[in-house]
């Protein structure tokens, strides 16, 4: 049949528009089949096994190229808030020998390590951090912590004036999206890859003025 | 040689005392890395691979001369920059190790299955990652240019980019987390910027490649799976769909890029 | 019998520089596997070059060299279409004898 151009283009018009609409997906449906291909592509090897795949709010939230709203990352900081625990007893602080080496270890959680146990786990730290003036290995994805105590004016651990510095370092170490609720850093307390007397290493590694982070 | 051997280690104890004798560490390691370009051990993969490619193997006792990799059976050159793609004939979006399998069960009458279960370096997967170097190889100078225009390949691409941004595991790692932002470094290892386009043989562009650390041949499979490993994720299964869609998502962005692979790594 | 060296040789002014991909596992001796067993040395121990049939240099390795090892050295007095020939012996006995034309 002979049709007028102008109906014949826009029936073609509405043809195409109706294809496109059927042939490509939503966001939220990619977003959707993803997840289920990110459950289809792994197996359990060892201590990794899928429910590490299993998502929290903040782990969801943070899986974007394009940060959360104001109010999810308040709820993220909120939840990381509520969930520190403070050192028994107030100990805060190790030795700053023992955090040094624990600085120094890459290991733990891997599917080839034996064990998920804290004393298996060191903290990873300088994949990403500059920590002492000595060691020139050091990564950038996290802020150089060299003088990390001597810039926060932290001269003396038991003083009042150093608490805030104090509670503010442990919380960081102890559940880094307190701060920052999509954080690059591991949450080392909260998931238990470091225990309470672990993490006080750290805390005299980075704040102990007679560590070679603040000393040297 | 007892020269070369000599003369390596002292590059390496010169890293060492870098301030003292006033070559920075970054140069110290520029130049050990300068020392291991030439004669890349990739070259003794390159010749496996195309000696596999042309050997009679499998229980239909054929060639891998037929094999389709996306521009026409048989043809090589101009294949690696072009994958991941889609293929008709299996319907799928395929990288070229799943595409070699494909191949090494159709033509040759392998199990495929079988070989996806092999262990790295073993059995079959030393034949694969052979293959994989020498086909890269076929590509080296060439540019990238994965094509996007069957929707399954649109999709991989997207699947792709939710799968590096996706955070998990006791860590919260993503593949973002270390190769979603510029000029970063692990330890001393630069990491290049996968989101988008990171240049000239980097990132996408390097791999396959020899270890020199471990001396072994990674493909990208592989390079993925030691990824998923050190981000404490679990293990990833052998050409799934997660680690397909990495690479459209990878390959795609590195568009234009030119192929340096198979490349040498530290 | 091993796998294939790869050999190039280029003249370069009144030299040819020759090199040499060897396929070689290089094992030390001093590593241990998975069950605590030690794995047992195997390197090559002895290499030559020989331009024409003429021996033009000898070498002896041992178990620091890498593995998969890169040789390079210059030949004086080579012109192109000469034939290089490298040989390398390990401790077990295997041999490998592989030969290129300088270009």
């Amino acid at each position: 049949m002979n049709l007028p151009i102008r109906t014949a283009i826009a029936i073609a018009a509405v043809v195409a528009i109706v294809a496109g609409c059927a042939t490509s997906p939503s966001s939220q449906d990619l977003d959707r089949e993803a997840q289920a291909a990110m459950k289809a592509s792994f197996r359990d090897q060892g201590i990794a096994k899928v429910d590490r795949l299993n998502q929290d709010l903040g782990q969801a939230a943070c899986s974007s190229d394009k940060p959360p709203s104001d109010a999810v990352a308040e709820r993220i900081m909120a939840e990381a808030r509520a969930s520190v625990e403070w050192p028994a007893g107030g100990q805060y602080f190790g030795d700053w020998r023992e955090g040094e080496k624990l600085a120094q270890s890459g290991r733990g959680m891997t599917w080839t390590d034996p064990s998920a146990a804290t004393s298996a786990n060191g903290g990873n730290c300088y994949n990403c951090h500059q920590i002492s003036k000595a060691e020139i290995s050091y990564g950038t994805i996290g802020p150089s912590l060299y003088n990390y105590g001597k810039l926060r004016g932290v001269s003396d651990l038991a003083a009042p004036s150093s608490q805030a510095v104090v509670e503010y370092t442990w919380m960081k170490i102890y559940n880094g999206k307190t701060v920052n609720a999509c954080s690059n850093m591991p949450r080392f307390g909260h998931v238990g890859l470091l225990d309470p007397q672990q993490m006080s290493h750290l805390m005299s590694l980075l704040l102990d003025p007679k560590s070679p982070v603040n000393s040297q | 040689m007892k020269t070369f051997v000599v003369g390596m280690a002292a590059v390496l104890g010169a890293t060492g005392l870098a301030q003292a004798q006033g070559k920075s560490a970054a140069e110290g390691i520029a130049e050990y890395r300068k020392m291991l370009e030439d004669g890349n051990p990739a070259d003794l993969f390159e010749a496996k691979g195309e000696a596999l490619w042309k050997t009679r193997r499998g229980p239909k006792n054929a060639t891998l001369e037929q094999c389709d990799l996306g521009k026409g059976p048989g043809v090589v050159k101009g294949a690696f920059v072009e994958l991941p793609r889609y293929f008709a004939d299996t319907k799928k979006v395929q990288d070229l190790e799943t595409r070699l399998v494909t191949c090494m069960e159709a033509l040759q009458g392998f199990d495929g299955a079988e070989i996806a279960k092999t262990p790295f370096g073993r059995g079959e997967q030393v034949a694969l990652t052979a293959l994989a170097t020498w086909i890269a190889a076929e590509s080296r100078g060439l540019r990238f240019n994965l094509p996007q225009g069957h929707a399954a390949e649109k999709k991989s691409y997207e699947i792709g980019k939710r799968v590096f941004f996706y955070r998990g595991g006791p860590y919260d790692f993503s593949c973002a987390s270390c190769h979603g932002e510029e000029g970063k470094r692990i330890r001393l290892q630069d990491l290049p910027m996968l989101t988008k386009n990171p240049g000239d043989g980097v990132g996408f562009a390097a791999w396959p490649a020899y270890r020199v650390s471990n001396g072994e041949m990674w493909s990208m499979q592989l390079r993925l799976n030691d990824c998923f490993r050190q981000q404490r994720m679990p293990y990833p299964i052998f050409g799934s769909e997660a680690t397909i869609a990495l690479g459209s998502f990878m390959g795609v962005n590195a568009k234009g890029a030119e192929s340096i692979a198979p490349a040498i790594k530290r | 019998m091993a796998d294939p060296m790869r050999i190039r040789a280029q003249m370069a002014g009144d030299k040819a520089t020759v090199r040499v991909l060897m396929s070689h596992e290089m094992e030390t001796g001093q590593r241990k596997d998975a069950a605590g067993k030690t794995i047992p040395a195997w390197f090559i121990q002895e290499v030559s070059a020989a331009l024409n049939g003429k021996t033009v240099m000898t070498a002896q390795w041992g178990p620091s060299v890498a593995k998969n090892p890169f040789l390079q050295f210059n030949v004086k007095g080579a012109k192109a279409g000469d034939k290089i020939a490298i040989s390398w012996l390990d401790n077990k006995g295997d041999k490998r004898t592989d030969e290129a034309v300088v270009a």
